[in-house]
C-alpha cells in the first residue's frame, strides 16, 4: 500500500491505521520506520516534488518482492511542504517472521533513496534550495550529455 | 510528436520533439550549454521505465522523462 500526502504526515493516525489494519492478519511482526525532518543548516524544513508513475511501479515491484516472503509493505510519502520535527516519509513491513521484515525495511529503505524518484528542497527563508549534494543519480543518468 | 518532460527541480516547460530515437534527442540537446548541466547527472525514462541506450526507438506518442538525481525521506 503506497500513500502520498500533501505536506506533512499525520504519523500519529497513519501507524494507528496501519496497526489496525494488519493486527488481525496473523503476521506476528509490523515494524515501521518513521522519518522526521530535522532542525539542522538552518532550514525550517524539507520540501518534496514526487513522479508518482515511477514510484508505483517501483513500489509495486518491491511489493511482489515482499510476497514472495509472506510479508507485506506499507509506506507513505508526503509532497510539498514539511516543516522541522514533522514527519515526511513512514514505511512499514508486515511479516510472520521478525527477521525477514527486519531485514526486509532495511533493504527497502536503502533502495528508496537511492531509487525512488523523488526531489528533495531545503525550505531556506521560504525559499525550495535543491538538496543535489545529498541526492543519488538514477541508474544511466548522463545518457543524453554532449560529450564531444 | 514525442514529449519531453523535465521532472523535479530543472523547472522547464516540456517540449514536443519529432525524433526516431534517444540518439537524436542528444543531438537536439547539444547546443543548449544551460540544461548541458543537468544532461550529466539526469537519468532518461521512456514511458516511465528507465532506459540506457541511445539508440531506443522513439514512437510519436511517447513520453520521455528527464530524471535529476533523486533523495526521497
Amino acid at each position: 500500500m503506497l500513500e502520498i500526502h500533501e505536506g506533512s504526515l499525520h504519523a500519529e493516525e497513519i501507524l494507528s491505521r496501519w496497526y489496525v489494519q494488519v493486527k488481525d492478519k496473523n503476521y506476528g511482526a509490523f515494524i515501521p520506520f518513521v522519518g522526521i525532518v530535522r532542525d539542522e543548516d538552518g532550514i525550517d524544513g524539507l520540501s518534496f516534488d514526487i513522479y508518482e508513475p515511477i514510484l508505483k511501479s517501483w513500489f509495486e515491484a518491491w511489493q511482489e518482492k515482499a510476497k514472495t516472503q509472506n510479508a507485506m509493505l506499507l509506506m507513505a510519502h508526503s509532497r510539498g511542504d514539511v516543516l522541522n520535527h514533522t514527519s515526511s516519509y513512514i514505511s512499514a513491513v508486515v511479516s510472520p517472521q521478525r527477521k525477514v521484515a527486519l531485514k526486509m525495511i532495511n533493504d527497502f529503505v536503502e533502495d528508496f533513496k537511492a531509487s525512488a524518484p523523488i526531489w528533495k528542497y531545503d525550505i531556506i527563508d521560504g525559499k525550495r534550495v535543491y538538496a543535489q549534494k545529498r541526492s543519488m543519480e538514477l541508474a544511466g543518468s548522463g545518457l543524453l550529455k554532449d560529450d564531444a | 510528436m514525442a514529449k519531453v518532460e523535465f521532472l523535479g527541480p530543472i523547472n522547464r516547460k516540456s517540449i514536443h520533439v519529432d525524433i526516431q530515437n534517444l540518439a537524436q534527442l542528444k543531438e537536439i540537446f547539444k547546443g543548449d550549454s544551460e540544461l548541458q548541466g543537468w544532461l550529466s547527472i539526469c537519468a532518461v525514462a521512456v514511458n516511465d521505465t528507465l532506459v540506457c541506450a541511445l539508440d531506443t526507438p522513439i514512437k510519436s506518442d511517447d513520453k520521455i522523462s528527464l530524471l535529476p538525481p533523486v533523495c526521497g525521506g
